[in-house]
């Protein structure tokens, strides 16, 4: 029954599984991780991104391409959506948290409802060379879809951790969210600033979603399962932490794949959760938490 | 003194209408209006009252509903059972979620009740006991005098269950236990410093809300003569919960009964006339609108057209 | 006298930045002591240290003969250490008078929980203060200076025995700065220790007949006011270089 080969492919899986769940998540490290909003509605608009993957794909457009299409687009998206939190919400305080969660929760629920209203509750695939061939390597096969994303994971990985530290922006939306009085004090407007970030990280989040149609059918109550996986990376890896994203999403990956291939896929979905909540307990500042 | 006469007026009045002769559509809809009036005044202990967010009302309400499916079958337990073990059920699982994460911040709290919903749904497809993922067939015991149907009988059941809770809620929210929730609410560091155990009252809450919603999950199973995970550990429980006291109106007892009926009329009328998923397209929506807009609910809105009046 | 707080070697680190390294204080019953140090040298960790909203992650914390560090802080306002907010935290839901009832409800009749006890008591506490004409305005729509003073007769409800005021003065005009100077003497008065944070350099030297001075986490003068301010390293630390 259990084979060593068996879980070194596990294993494989589980680190370009992991490495997908690190790219998904990194937009809600920066949202939720670096800016305290609690946007639980981060899954759901990844979701929505892979929905208008797959309409650009009924155009012929190829979804790593449609995805960076989208991301301009999200990117507006997102500012626009944190103006309307900072301005209904943040401003005001007091209340924020309740009504801030609900508000969120709202939203993901109105993008889940109007997926189905839309485009009904059937499973959606993308089209693509890389999608439904393998790569053959010494007797194990990778699926391509799976390498793609990989790829597109560590490049974006890569390229949001070096615009973090090295470019002024980037590191201006790590100081807003260290110490907000101080940023004030040398003159730049902190609103402006997470605004911008916000807007990245949906910006994010529409590559997110081409990837995510990439791996495998997406269907309107997905994001649901994601909010576990990308909760638990980003509680995981520790707020605030980029880097972190990459390890903890490996984590959850290998974890995810070995409950899988010993278990079942019945299984699979409860390891996020499960984990997150492990985390929760044992040590809620994650692993690299400020 | 008027609420116990108000309280006693209702249960009368829902044991007359169950013994008299209208439609029998009436108390399936009916059941679900108070099961909703339960959820929402358990939710709001927590949530209205110390502000922490729980998102996972059909974790406790599933629990509760299996709980009772499982001792119906493996004892034959009557209903009253059901319901007890239904709410300690659900009050253990407050207990654990809380003690896990209460010592958190909100959000926390709110994805942990997340999380708890996929790990219980998971365990229940899981586990053939209770039929997995294709669920359980159960028989109902015979109706007892005077009821002409076993619906009409968890109608009456649950308006004494939505009496219960309220009153329950009442109690919290006048008392200092109440004030004490407010206080964290407001700002919980202040709270604590004033002297105010706020881990052992926001467990309180949790446990208490816990139990009320296992115990409005406990008849679930007898209503249906059915049980099983997608259904029963469905979102839509979520919002109906969340959404009937935020829009009802979160600081005061009255508002997630006010939000409760209104959502479930709304449902009965929406999903009758267009469809089941335009109805929680509109509520979510209705949720959005109050949180951003009128955060005190209808109550609120009603007090402050009153106010506006007298002036 | 005997000493009422004994702060011991107490160390706070965030991640890898240090709040509080080594800090030895001994406080003594019924003093008037004062806190100071420039941004950012430890005085309000070391406040939420000793009120319970931070664990220290060494040393000792010794409140009348208890150690207290493990303590939440509910338990050590419950033994009779009270504090209020730099920046003011009210109950914004409930009314001046209610404010002072929670703390009255749950730290001094919390057997009884009667109500009418504490009504009384708070608005007492409110005509102390000068605020109780605003007794059922509601907490967010007070004044700066009147919610400072919320502050301070919130933590005066606890009927504590130490009273930790930080910054209760901040960003007050002058004869705002006498008016909650005069409730902290006359509180000390009656007997309570009081911890003075403040920036306000001549309420610092009126109140105190000891101050300690902080600067990036240590303390680094401790004694009489005059002596310390004059002290090379206490205005090096304010003044730079």
């Amino acid at each position: 029954m259990f084979s060593f080969e068996l879980l070194l492919e596990a294993i494989l899986f589980g680190v370009l599984l992991g490495c997908f769940y690190a790219a998904v998540s990194i937009g809600l490290s920066v949202s939720f991780g670096l800016l305290d909003v609690p946007h639980v509605a981060h899954p759901a608009i990844m979701v929505f991104g892979s929905y208008c993957t797959y309409l650009l794909g009924l155009y012929g457009l190829d979804p790593i391409v449609a995805g960076i299409v989208l991301m301009p687009v999200f990117f507006l998206l997102g500012v626009g959506v944190y103006r309307f939190y900072y301005e209904s919400f943040e401003k005001r305080g007091t209340e924020a948290g309740v009504r801030g969660l609900a508000f969120f929760f709202g939203i993901a629920f109105i993008i889940e409802v109007g997926l189905i209203l839309v485009f009904g509750v059937d499973q959606r695939m993308a089209q693509a060379p890389y999608i439904g061939t393998s790569l053959s390597i010494a007797g194990y096969r990778i699926p391509y879809r799976l390498l793609v994303a990989f790829g597109v994971a560590l490049v974006l990985t890569a390229a949001l951790t070096i615009y973090f530290s090295k470019t002024f922006l980037g590191r201006a939306i790590k100081a807003v969210a260290q110490d907000e009085p101080a940023l004030r004090l040398m003159g730049a407007n902190p609103v402006r600033i997470k605004q911008w970030a916000f807007g990245i990280a949906t910006g994010v989040s529409a590559l997110a979603g081409a990837m995510l149609i990439i791996v495998g059918p997406v269907e309107p109550s997905l994001d649901r399962l994601y909010i576990g996986r990308t909760f638990c990376v980003v509680v995981l890896a520790g707020l605030g932490s980029m880097t972190g994203t990459l390890a903890a999403g490996l984590i959850l990956g290998i974890a995810e794949s070995i409950v899988l291939t010993l278990f079942g896929a019945s299984w699979a979905p409860a390891v996020a959760f499960g984990l997150l909540l492990i985390v929760l307990g044992i040590r809620p500042q994650g692993l690299f938490g400020r | 003194m008027k609420y116990w006469i108000g309280a006693a007026v209702i249960l009368l009045a829902a044991v007359g209408l169950a013994l008299s002769g209208i439609n029998e559509y009436f108390f399936f809809a009916g059941y679900v209006v108070l099961t909703f009036v339960v959820l929402a005044t358990a939710w709001n202990i927590l949530g209205g009252y110390a502000g922490y967010v729980n998102f996972g009302t059909p974790a406790f309400f599933g629990l509760g509903a299996y709980s009772a499916a499982v001792l119906f079958k493996a004892l034959g337990a009557p209903l009253l059972l059901q319901i007890v073990a239904g709410a300690v059920m659900g009050g253990l699982l407050g207990f654990g979620v809380g003690l896990l994460t209460l010592r958190l911040r909100g959000i926390f709290f709110a994805i942990a009740t997340v999380a708890v919903i996929f790990i219980m749904e998971t365990l229940m497809v899981n586990w053939r006991y209770v039929g997995g993922a294709t669920g359980l067939q159960l028989l109902r015991p015979p109706v007892p005098e005077p009821f002409d149907s076993y619906t009409r009988m968890l109608f009456v059941v649950m308006a004494l269950m939505a009496v219960v809770a309220v009153s329950v809620a009442r109690y919290v929210q006048v008392s200092w236990i109440g004030r004490g929730l407010r206080a964290i609410r407001d700002s919980e560091e202040a709270a604590e410093c004033s002297g105010v155990p706020t881990l052992r009252l926001k467990l309180f809450a949790c446990v208490v809300s816990g139990a009320l919603m296992g115990a409005a999950g406990a008849p679930m199973p007898m209503y249906l003569s059915f049980i099983e995970p997608a259904s029963t550990f469905n979102l839509s429980y979520t919002i109906g919960a969340l959404g009937g006291a935020i829009i009802g109106g979160m600081s005061h007892w009255l508002g997630p009964i006010v939000g409760a009926i209104l959502l479930g009329s709304l449902q009965q009328i929406v999903t009758v006339t267009v469809s089941g998923e335009v109805n929680v397209l509109v509520v979510g929506v209705l949720l959005v609108l109050f949180v951003v807009a009128a955060p005190e609910g209808i109550l609120g809105l009603f007090r402050k057209r009153t106010l506006a009046r007298r002036k | 006298m005997s000493a009422i707080l004994k702060i011991e070697r107490v160390s706070k680190h965030f991640g890898g930045f240090t709040a509080l390294s080594d800090v030895n204080v001994e406080i003594a019953r019924g003093e008037r002591f004062g806190l100071i140090g420039p941004n950012g040298s430890g005085k309000t960790t070391l406040i939420n240290c000793i009120s319970g909203s931070l664990r220290n992650d060494a040393g000792s914390i010794v409140f009348d003969g208890e150690e207290i560090s493990r303590l939440p802080a509910f338990q050590r306002t419950r033994r009779g250490i009270a504090r209020s907010f730099q920046v003011p935290r009210p109950f914004s839901s409930m009314s001046v008078l209610e404010n002072l009832i929670v703390p009255l409800e749950y730290v001094v009749h919390r057997a009884s929980l009667h109500t009418a006890d504490s009504q009384g008591e708070a608005m007492e506490l409110l005509r102390r203060i000068g605020l109780a004409d605003k007794a059922e305005t509601p907490s967010n729509q007070l004044t700066q200076v009147d919610l400072r003073k919320l502050e301070l007769a919130r933590a005066m409800a606890a009927r504590p025995r130490l009273l930790i005021s930080d910054e209760a003065m901040a960003g007050l005009s002058g004869s705002e700065v006498d008016e909650i100077l005069d409730i902290l003497i006359k509180l000390n008065e009656s007997g309570i220790t009081i911890i003075m944070i403040e920036h306000i350099m001549h309420a610092v030297m009126r109140f105190s007949e000891r101050v300690v001075c902080l600067d990036a986490g240590r303390k680094i003068a401790d004694g009489d006011p005059q002596e310390v301010i004059a002290t090379p390293e206490v205005r090096k630390a304010y003044l730079g270089e």
